[in-house]
């Protein structure tokens, strides 16, 4: 079953087009990372498909249903944590909860979701004493307390310590094991690869690759072979490794040379990632 | 049904929470009144060709004054910060409905200018000695025709603020002044002439009026249908401009 389905999405403010015609499909049950750089156009996709904002043209589906004209039953099985925090500062966490749980037909129990999200010891205190890492927890267990199928998170773990990130990253794993589907955004390219089971990456409102984190790297990356002859650096990139390899030594045993700091590695995600979103610098 | 008696109890709660707000819009209109009271209180004061005890004529001015402090000024101010602090677009995106969230709103501004108007009644009694009112039914209808037009101009002067920050100096700005000018505080035949113009077009004039004839003169509120269309179309032009132009979203975001 698919959850999710958006087709050549196009989007335009003003004269700047920030999707230019996206398409992919998140099936049920499926994390999905929508990774890219700042103004790349994942808050514009996600609040398209949240309902927030109006597209321009192309079709979405999110769970059967157009957002543009759903309606409440519609917004009880889905759950949203906003790119920006937002909460109010005279209530607690247990207020927020049951608050925000009250809106939902079926809520999870607020003692159930403050433990979800960690806020154990913060169950009484309001929320204008609480950090910003909390705060964004407390939008997080804000988001599931209606108990939904799919959940929406923009940039859920942005200016969050590496603990708290890794607390958040065990959070989304505990989710997907209960067979929620997650569309994340994230700047992280870490994030999308730990959390993801496919990542598509998103560059001036354009998708430039999709796929499994294994596979993107499998599918587009090269091996790069490192040495340096008479000081000076060499690099090769090939796709036959290991022909290349047995050449090079080979050759270099012939005229009893040595290859100098000789490295084989495969490209990374991340230089994959920088390589996609840096063509924009270049162009 | 249960969704507005839950948003109905969250907005009160979130009302008496907020202690500051709470005193700028709940108890300073009743602090003015014991100060007023105090000064005027025991002095007759001209309105039109009648003469009325100071202190009376006060009452229902507070009560004005009182209308636009909670029912225009603060929810105004609530709902930018609502709406910049990006609560009013979580909200819209859970599934309470729009309608029964702003209807909770509303009703609880309702409940809040209720209980104040009450407490100044029994103050003005206890303390003044002003007579109880003898027409309930026309209080009744005072109160709710107040809060609603008041309440659309409060939703529509929230589309003219752009920030939360900019929020309690637009709305003070223009509700501090039509307090002022309409006569909640001060008769306004000694005003100024351009002034008594003026006041002649703010709704707070007249209902600030209907509030003297039905709580002072015992007077059924019926009785002066010009006073309550003014205030009424004032509620009309407030609620068109907030049905075309209220946003659930901030500014940036
Ligand atoms: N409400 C808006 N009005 C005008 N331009 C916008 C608006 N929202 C986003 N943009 C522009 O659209 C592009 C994509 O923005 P956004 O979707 O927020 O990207 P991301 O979430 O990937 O950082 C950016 O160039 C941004 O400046
Ligand atoms: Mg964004």
């Amino acid at each position: 079953m698919t959850a999710i389905r958006v087709e050549d999405l196009r989007k335009s403010y003003g004269a700047h087009e920030a999707l230019r015609g996206v398409s992919f499909e998140i099936g049920e049950g499926e994390v999905f990372g929508l990774l890219g750089p700042n103004g790349a156009g994942k808050t514009t996709t996600v609040e398209i498909l949240e309902g927030y904002r109006r597209r321009d043209g192309g079709t979405v589906q999110v769970l059967g249903a157009d957002p543009a004209s759903a309606g409440s039953r519609w917004r009880a099985q889905i759950g949203i944590v906003l790119q920006s925090s937002s909460l109010y500062p005279n209530l607690t966490v247990a207020e927020h909860l049951s608050v925000f749980g009250g809106y939902y037909p079926k809520p999870r129990p607020v003692d159930e979701v403050i433990d979800l999200v960690g806020l154990g010891e913060k169950r009484d205190v309001r929320v204008k004493s609480l950090s910003g890492g909390q705060q964004r927890r407390l939008d997080l267990g804000l988001a599931l307390v209606g108990d939904p199928e799919l959940i929406f998170l923009d940039e859920p773990t942005t200016g969050f310590d590496p603990a708290a990130r890794r607390a958040a990253w065990s959070t989304i794993r505990d989710l997907r094991s209960l067979g929620k589907t997650i569309l994340l955004t994230t700047h992280y390219l870490d994030e999308a690869e730990q959390l993801s089971d496919r990542v598509a990456v998103l560059r001036e409102g354009r998708i430039v690759t999709i796929g499994a984190p294994a596979e993107l790297i499998g599918a587009t990356s090269e091996t790069e072979i490192r040495y340096r002859r008479d000081g000076e650096l060499v690099v090769l990139r090939t796709s036959e490794p290991t022909r290349v390899l047995h050449e090079l030594t080979a050759q270099a045993l012939a005229e009893g040379r040595d290859l100098e700091g000789l490295e084989v590695r495969r490209q990374t995600l991340e230089e994959l990632y920088l390589a996609l979103t840096a063509a924009e610098q270049e162009q | 049904m249960k969704l507005f008696a839950h948003e109905l109890r969250v907005e009160q709660k979130l009302f008496w929470r907020n202690r500051e707000a709470a005193f700028f819009t709940f108890a300073l209109p009743i602090v003015f009144f014991l100060i007023f009271g105090s000064v005027y209180g025991d002095s007759t004061i001209k309105e039109g060709a009648r003469r009325v005890r100071g202190a009376a004529y006060l009452e229902a001015g507070m009560i004005g004054y009182g209308i636009a402090s909670t029912a225009f000024a603060g929810l105004a101010i609530t709902l930018v910060i609502r709406r910049e602090s990006g609560i009013l677009k979580r909200v819209r995106g859970t599934p309470l409905p729009p309608a029964v969230y702003l209807s909770a709103v509303l009703g609880s501004t309702v409940i809040v200018f209720a209980i104040q108007t009450v407490l100044i009644i029994v103050l003005g009694h206890v303390l003044y000695d002003v007579r109880w009112p003898t027409v309930p039914l026309s209080v009744v209808l005072l109160l709710l025709l107040g809060a609603a037009a008041f309440a659309a101009l409060g939703l529509a002067i929230t589309t003219a603020v752009r920030s939360a920050e900019g929020s309690s100096a637009v709305v003070n700005a223009v509700y501090l002044p039509m307090a002022i000018i309409s006569g909640t505080f001060f008769s306004p035949t000694s005003y100024p002439h351009f002034l008594r113009v003026v006041a002649d077009l703010l709704p707070l004039t007249y209902f600030t009026k209907l509030a003297r004839d039905v709580i002072l003169h015992g007077k059924e509120i019926w009785a002066d249908p010009g006073a309550i269309t003014w205030v009424a179309c004032w509620g009309a032009i407030g609620l068109a401009v907030a049905i075309a132009r209220f946003r659930w979203e901030p500014r940036e975001g």
